[in-house]
């Protein structure tokens, strides 16, 4: 187990808690109303192109991306456009999104709905690309960023290596490991796609080896396949994050503030990767990802595989009801979700998991003092000093945060689970985050 | 030995000598004009160096004063808000020059989402820092243009003028607000804004920011500006413009005439310091509920200002 590869700096082991896993994937049945947020990707929202009360089909593009990084946004289900309005995300705040009524399920023409698994790939890196954007693919992990932004390297940078992110290192989370489980062939194509819009000659199939059966399956998978090989990782949070994984495959580092490319990798997750396969050899726009819906008091923790915009207490009811004592609703992974401000939010492209705590579990426990252990130090995956850090923040001194590379913070969590006193660092991270980012536009600015 | 003692006079003094001589050149050459007007002028100033001028500290606004004073013959854009009016005359008088008086201004805290109007929907239990909940989510009454109520604008004030009161969760601005402005750049959701004091402290203010249409805004807090528009057509004034479904009253068109209160539905608009209007039988012929609304509005007045409050209380009673 030593000898497995993994990160260097930091990272912790929390409880595992993965529930759902071996919970084959369920396609969810169409809710009577979705809800379609415009700002699905990171970056610029999309811009509508259709109005109210027309009829849409499923597939069909109903937002254009409204600038460089951003995407294009297609109707998850048939139906009309009831409204185009302000409805609460996940954070509580009332961003546009459209309101479809649903009708019937009739596609679009030129969508292939057969499970039919297609193995050619004779596509120019441009097609593919145009492709992926035309599909509205945004990076599945839960960060968004829009993938045919990231196909495109910028000019004198080269891509060496495609690292497939199927790490899954949130607790609690399997929607990946499930999809790589039941569409392992499927997400192997959708490397091989990848790698052609990338001119690379190498992909890496990163997995952690709590997952053995992943690892099995996608080493049958590419046996055949000189170009793309399975890693397994030792189990260590966060791993999934984008400069840790490319640390552990090729023991790059990727310099401070800086993206991926810098050091020649591009990386994307499994569930892009498949939505890749989809895009390419069927046409079909991401309109539906696979969500794990788990928790410990929940009846029927599962995989479920719904449409983009249905609401979260729709796959609830699917998954058991709502248990009594649920003390809050997480969209996404424990250590890096956001609690949601109500039920009716609807799920979106980046939303991995939903996830119920028990009400005792809800609340934090008390702050104490810093006891100068140097935990948050030694686990920081990034290198920070988060006492140090938050420190900072808490006394208004950005300037120093900035010197002090708050803005490297990956929001991973890490210090504040590993706090014996119980504070609250990655709170102030994030404030600190805010604050120097602000500034530093502001400076861009003038 | 006598010559041992005469020989370092003698170098002692010559090295003082040249030294003084080098030191008087150097002193004329590199000799820095300041204006004594300046020091005058810093001494009449109220030394909070709070920054409300815009200026970082009373120091600089001397020397930016004097210079513009001396250039501009003008005055135009200094004002001390500490000081006020009888400071700015004392520069002016100072500097050679006359000023135009203005009119005391008060930071107006523009929400009235206390937990009774705007029920919590969800708890929040992250740090106390609004800019920080700011960025995380919409609020726990899930108003999303409404006061979170953390208190940084309580952090950011150098006089001690804004306070959070408990029972509502929402800060009051006090009698020792010199309108430096601090709390308005650290309000994450420009609640709070600076307004004309009034005469006798007298003032209306439309009391919500929240930009959302009327049935979504009042869904969430139930003395939330819907943007009806009664207030703007009952002005004679024009000084009540309503944009994306939220009323702004002009503080320099206002004369206090107080109509748009009457009319407000949701009584998002406040009347500070005037004296409980006589009941008309036009106001009794109203809903039951709204001398009962304004009753409630008058206590939170009467915490806001702590005047009259013998007065108040007896009249509103009636």
């Amino acid at each position: 187990m030593g000898l497995l590869k993994t990160f260097v700096l930091g990272g912790i082991h929390p409880p595992e808690n993965k529930l759902s896993a071996n919970q084959p994937i369920r396609a969810l049945a169409v809710p009577s109303q979705v809800v379609v947020p415009m700002g699905q990707n990171l970056g610029a929202p999309s811009r509508p192109v259709v109005k109210r009360g027309e009829k849409v089909k499923t597939g069909q593009l109903i937002a254009e991306a409204g600038g460089f990084i951003s995407s294009h946004l297609h109707s998850p289900v048939s139906g009309t456009i009831f409204k185009i309005d302000n409805v609460m995300d996940m954070s509580g705040y009332r961003r546009p999104a459209f309101i479809i009524k649903v009708e019937g399920d009739e596609w679009m023409d030129n969508i292939d709905r057969s499970e039919k698994l297609v193995t050619d790939v004779n596509f120019t890196p441009e097609e593919i690309v145009a492709k992926v954007k035309a599909a509205g693919i945004v990076g599945m992990g839960g960060a968004t960023f829009p993938t045919h932004v990231k196909l495109m390297p910028p000019p004198g940078k080269k891509a060496e290596y495609l690292i497939i992110n199927g790490v899954e290192c949130e607790p609690y989370l399997t929607a990946d490991h499930q999809l790589m489980l039941e569409k392992g062939a499927e997400i192997v194509v959708g490397t091989k796609l990848l790698m052609k819009a990338l001119k690379v000659g190498k992909a890496v199939i990163g997995i952690e080896n709590n997952k053995p059966d992943a690892i099995r399956q996608m080493n049958e998978l590419t046996a055949g396949e000189e170009n793309i090989s399975v890693q397994p990782l030792r189990v260590k949070y966060p791993q999934g994050g984008e400069k840790q994984l490319i640390k552990a495959v090729t023991r790059r580092e990727v310099p401070s503030g800086k993206l991926p490319i810098e050091v020649g990798c591009v990386v994307q997750n499994v569930g892009t990767a498949f939505a890749v396969y989809e895009a390419v050899t069927k046409n079909k726009p991401l309109i539906e990802r696979v969500v794990t819906v788990t928790g410990k008091a929940l009846k029927k923790p599962s995989n479920l595989k719904v449409r983009i915009g249905t609401p979260v207490s729709f796959l609830l009811e699917e998954a058991g009801g709502l248990p009594e004592d649920t003390g809050k609703i997480i969209g996404g992974g424990p250590m890096m979700g956001k609690a949601v401000a109500t039920m009716d939010v609807p799920v979106v492209k980046g939303t991995s998991g939903i996830l119920l705590m028990r009400e005792d579990a809800s609340h934090r426990p008390v702050e104490g003092p810093c006891i100068r252990c140097s935990k948050c130090t030694q686990v920081c995956p990034m290198g920070l000093e988060p006492f140090l850090l938050s420190r900072l923040a808490r006394t208004g001194r950005f300037e120093t945060a900035e010197q002090e590379s708050v803005m490297d913070c990956i929001e991973c969590g890490s210090c504040q689970y590993t706090c014996p006193a119980n504070i609250p660092l990655l709170d102030y991270l994030r404030l600190g985050k805010n604050k120097v980012g602000a500034m530093i536009r502001a400076r861009t600015r003038k | 030995m006598d010559h041992i003692v005469i020989i370092s006079v003698a170098v002692l003094g010559i090295l003082a000598l040249v030294s003084a001589v080098i030191l008087f050149f150097v002193a004329s050459k590199f000799k820095v004009y300041e204006d004594p007007k300046i020091d005058e002028v810093e001494t009449v100033l109220p030394k909070a160096n709070c920054g409300g001028c815009g200026y970082p500290g009373c120091r600089a606004f001397a020397e930016a004063s004097t210079k513009n004073a001396k250039k501009e013959k003008s005055l135009e854009g200094f004002f001390c808000p500490v000081g006020g009016n009888d400071v700015m005359k004392k520069v002016a008088d100072i500097l050679g020059l006359e000023i135009e008086e203005k009119d005391p201004m008060i930071a107006v805290v523009r929400c009235n989402g206390s937990f009774a109007h705007s029920p919590n929907k969800v708890n929040f239990e992250g740090v106390t820092s609004c800019s920080f909940a700011h960025a995380l989510y919409a609020g726990e009454g899930g108003c999303q243009y409404g006061c979170l109520g953390l208190g940084d604008c309580v952090d950011a004030c150098e006089f001690d003028a804004i306070h959070m009161n408990p029972e509502t969760g929402l800060p009051v601005v006090n009698d020792k607000c010199t309108a430096c402005g601090a709390c308005v750049i650290a309000c994450p959701r420009d609640i709070i804004e600076l307004r004309k004091k009034g005469p006798k402290d007298k003032r209306i203010f439309v009391s919500c920011v929240n930009k959302e249409k009327g049935a979504t805004a009042i869904k969430n807090c139930e003395v939330a500006c819907i943007g009806c528009g009664k207030c703007e057509k009952v002005c004679e004034f024009d000084a009540i413009t309503i944009t994306s479904f939220l009323s702004y009253i002009d503080f320099d068109k206002c004369r206090l005439c107080r109509k748009c209160v009457e009319v407000c539905p949701t009584n998002a608009i406040w009347e500070v310091n005037f004296k409980p209007r006589k009941p008309k039988p036009v106001v009794a012929s109203k809903p039951v509920e709204k001398p009962i609304k304004v009753e409630v509005k008058k206590q939170e007045i009467i915490m806001e200002t702590k005047k009259e409050e013998d007065s108040n209380t007896e009249k509103s009673e009636k």
